[in-house]
């Protein structure tokens, strides 16, 4: 169940110049998230910006939570100007989280997406082959912890500053590949921008169960769960704004996801 | 020149205030009002489909507190709704095209209402139809349904038999949809009435000519944000409603037109965030508020607004809330 609660603001770090790192201290009890679970916060005391944005949890560690953000319009650069020692108001923690991985698993992080799948690689530690894309090398955010934490690391940048240059799906796709067995029987976890996601869909979908031997029963191909994004309201399923589009019809993103089965959604 | 309101305000003297129930009427002044036969233990209520069907903010607060309930829009069969992205901020506000996606009236009655029974708070069920006869179908079924205090009629919407002409902007339409509607049900019947029209006056006039028993105001205000990059609207639907502190403004204008226009009780809303906000519209002539996008930005903020109408009283020296509901000065 989500609390609605005051924090203090800790810190507000700039790590570059686009993302920032935010701590806060809760002001009353909290309820600990899990991996994949989203908090909204409130950017500022003002009507404009005036509603809350959504934030995945990165890190929760001695009653402090932990938010890295990208600053990308008005309430993104609205939190960026808070200080230590703000007050600000929070809900959470919310929607759903990542299932539990049985052993090994591969993480897909399109940019910012890093934020929300760090708390499930810090759980299951060098158990994920990570695949972790983004513009160029100053956006892959978080990269030596990400690097720690994985069995193996396969970086991607648009513009080869970082890594192999291309798409993380195609680096995904030669990982895949049938030869190599034993790698896609393995769940796949991603979270990142909507292109992307809707790319991963269309790997995945070449994989499908029949060509699986070790595929230890699962259904449809490929495991895959995806974190998605949509613009939110109210954040606890009151609104219907943050809507998508699966094969059972719209379901709310703040509460029957963020986090979804990659078959269940239709892509637009 | 002082203000021309109808005589016949009744409803606030013929029945005694009601005990205070539970912690929301504590501290003295009495806040509970009455909307045709339903009694408020506080005028304060959650807006249309900014509440879901009450679930959700049930673990927030205590749903005993409110003065009412109102759930989101029903039709009688479900509804999926508009593509996305259904909203989209604006300066102090947001535009919504949900679509008026919901579960049918059907599936409310079975799987919501006995939840919302659970709490000590009438329950007021907002529905809307694109045709007349599925308002009279909507109306009877909740009418003769264990738990349903009132209904609320929306007619925001457009009419299919009619050209797709908006019910509730053409006098005439408006009149046939709440005239049938009366006639099926006993129930506090309560119009929704658009702000997208010239005289809001007028149309609350026709409401209450039609049977209605109270009005409330405003819906959405259409709106329409532009992508410049992309030379598109945000919105899938191209417009949608605008709601939040940006229409507070002319929402209390449109209640103080229609209170100088009609005798029934009025239902106040529009961009309320806290209790003074609140007391604007009761000023203005609201028996009641509802309180909607706030709900977003704050999950407390009706309880908050019914604390601060409590202190507000205790700092005019006043007893009852009745006694601020069209106070309005105007002139000299
Ligand atoms: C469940 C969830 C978890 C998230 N976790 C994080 C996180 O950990 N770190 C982080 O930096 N960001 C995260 N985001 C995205 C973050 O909420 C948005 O970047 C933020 O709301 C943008 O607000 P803004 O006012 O700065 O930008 P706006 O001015 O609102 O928008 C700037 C641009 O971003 C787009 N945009 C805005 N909100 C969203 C959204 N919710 N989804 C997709 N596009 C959007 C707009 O269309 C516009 O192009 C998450 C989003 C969701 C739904
Ligand atoms: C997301 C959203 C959904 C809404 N759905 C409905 C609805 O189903 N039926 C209705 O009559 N009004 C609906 N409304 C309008 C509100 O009930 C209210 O009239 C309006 O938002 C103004 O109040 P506010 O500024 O406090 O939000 C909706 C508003 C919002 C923001
Ligand atoms: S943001 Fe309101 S339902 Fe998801």
């Amino acid at each position: 169940m989500p609390k609605n609660f005051k924090a203090n603001i800790t810190e507000n770090i700039l790590l570059n110049e686009h993302f920032r790192l935010l701590n806060l201290s809760p002001l009353s009890d909290i309820i600990v998230p899990e991996p994949g679970q989203f908090y909204m916060l409130r950017t500022g005391d003002t009507y404009d910006p005036l509603l809350k944005r959504p934030f995945s949890i990165f890190r929760h560690e001695d009653n402090t939570l932990k938010f890295l953000y990208r600053i990308r319009g008005k309430g993104t650069l609205s939190l960026s100007n808070l200080k230590s020692g703000d007050i600000i108001d929070v809900i959470g923690p919310l929607g759903n989280s990542y299932s539990a991985p049985e052993g090994d698993f591969i993480a897909i992080a399109g940019g910012i997406g890093i934020a929300s799948l760090l708390p499930l690689l810090r759980r299951f530690k060098k158990r994920a082959y990570l695949f972790y894309g983004a513009r160029n090398k100053d956006e892959l955010i978080m990269l030596n912890e990400a690097r720690s934490l994985s069995k193996e690391i396969f970086i991607t940048t648009d513009d080869g500053s970082e890594g192999e240059k291309g798409l993380i799906t195609d680096s995904l796709s030669d990982f895949l590949n049938p030869s190599r067995i034993t790698h896609y029987a393995l769940p796949i976890y991603a979270c990142g921008p909507t292109p992307m996601l809707k790319e991963l869909s269309k790997v995945v979908a070449e994989y499908p169960s029949s060509l699986l031997p070790l595929n230890k029963g699962r259904m449809g191909g490929v495991k895959c769960y995806v974190s998605l994004e949509e613009h939110m309201a109210c954040g606890v399923g009151a609104c219907l704004g943050c809507v998508v589009k699966t094969v059972s019809g719209y379901k709310r993103v703040c509460k029957e996801g963020p986090v979804f089965d990659i078959e269940e959604i239709v892509w637009e | 020149m002082g203000i021309e309101k109808p005589e016949d305000r009744s409803q606030k003297s013929v029945t005694p205030p009601n005990p205070p129930l539970g912690k929301g009427g504590h501290g003295g002044g009495n806040l509970s009002v009455n909307i045709a036969s339903l009694k408020l233990k506080n005028p304060v209520m959650t807006a249309s489909g900014t509440f879901g069907y009450g679930e959700e903010y049930s673990e927030f607060f205590d749903l005993n507190r409110l003065g009412a309930v109102v759930v989101k829009g029903l039709s009688i069969t479900p509804r999926q709704g508009n593509p996305t992205p259904r909203i989209v901020e604006t300066p102090a506000g947001m535009l919504n095209a949900i679509g008026l996606q919901n579960i049918g009236v059907r599936a409310f009655i079975k799987e919501k209402l006995p939840f919302l029974r659970q709490f000590r708070t009438p329950v007021i069920v907002n529905f809307f139809g694109d045709r007349i006869d599925e308002y009279i179908q909507a109306a009877e079924e909740l009418s003769n349904a264990d738990g349903v205090h009132a209904i609320e009629m929306n007619i925001s919407c457009p009419n299919k038999q009619a050209g797709w002409i908006v019910f509730g902007t053409d006098p005439k339409i408006m009149e046939q949809v709440v005239t049938a509607v009366r006639k099926t049900t006993n129930l506090p019947l309560i119009v929704k009435l658009s702000p997208n029209v010239t005289d809001i006056g007028l149309m609350a006039k026709v409401a209450e000519n039609s049977g209605a028993d109270a009005v409330s105001l405003i819906n959405t205000i259409t709106g329409m944000v532009v992508d410049v990059k992309r030379r598109r609207p945000v919105l899938a639907n191209n417009t949608g409603g605008l709601s939040g502190p940006a229409v507070r403004p002319i929402a209390v204008r449109m209640v103080w037109e229609v209170y100088k226009a009609v005798k029934i009780p009025i239902i106040g809303m529009g961009g309320i965030m806290n209790a003074s906000d609140a007391l604007e519209f009761l000023i203005a002539g609201a028996r009641a508020v509802a309180v909607g996008t706030a709900n977003f930005v704050n999950p407390t903020a009706t309880i908050e607004i019914i604390e601060g109408m409590e202190r507000f009283l205790k700092e005019e020296g006043l007893s009852d809330i009745n006694e601020i509901i069209g106070s309005l000065k105007i002139g000299s």
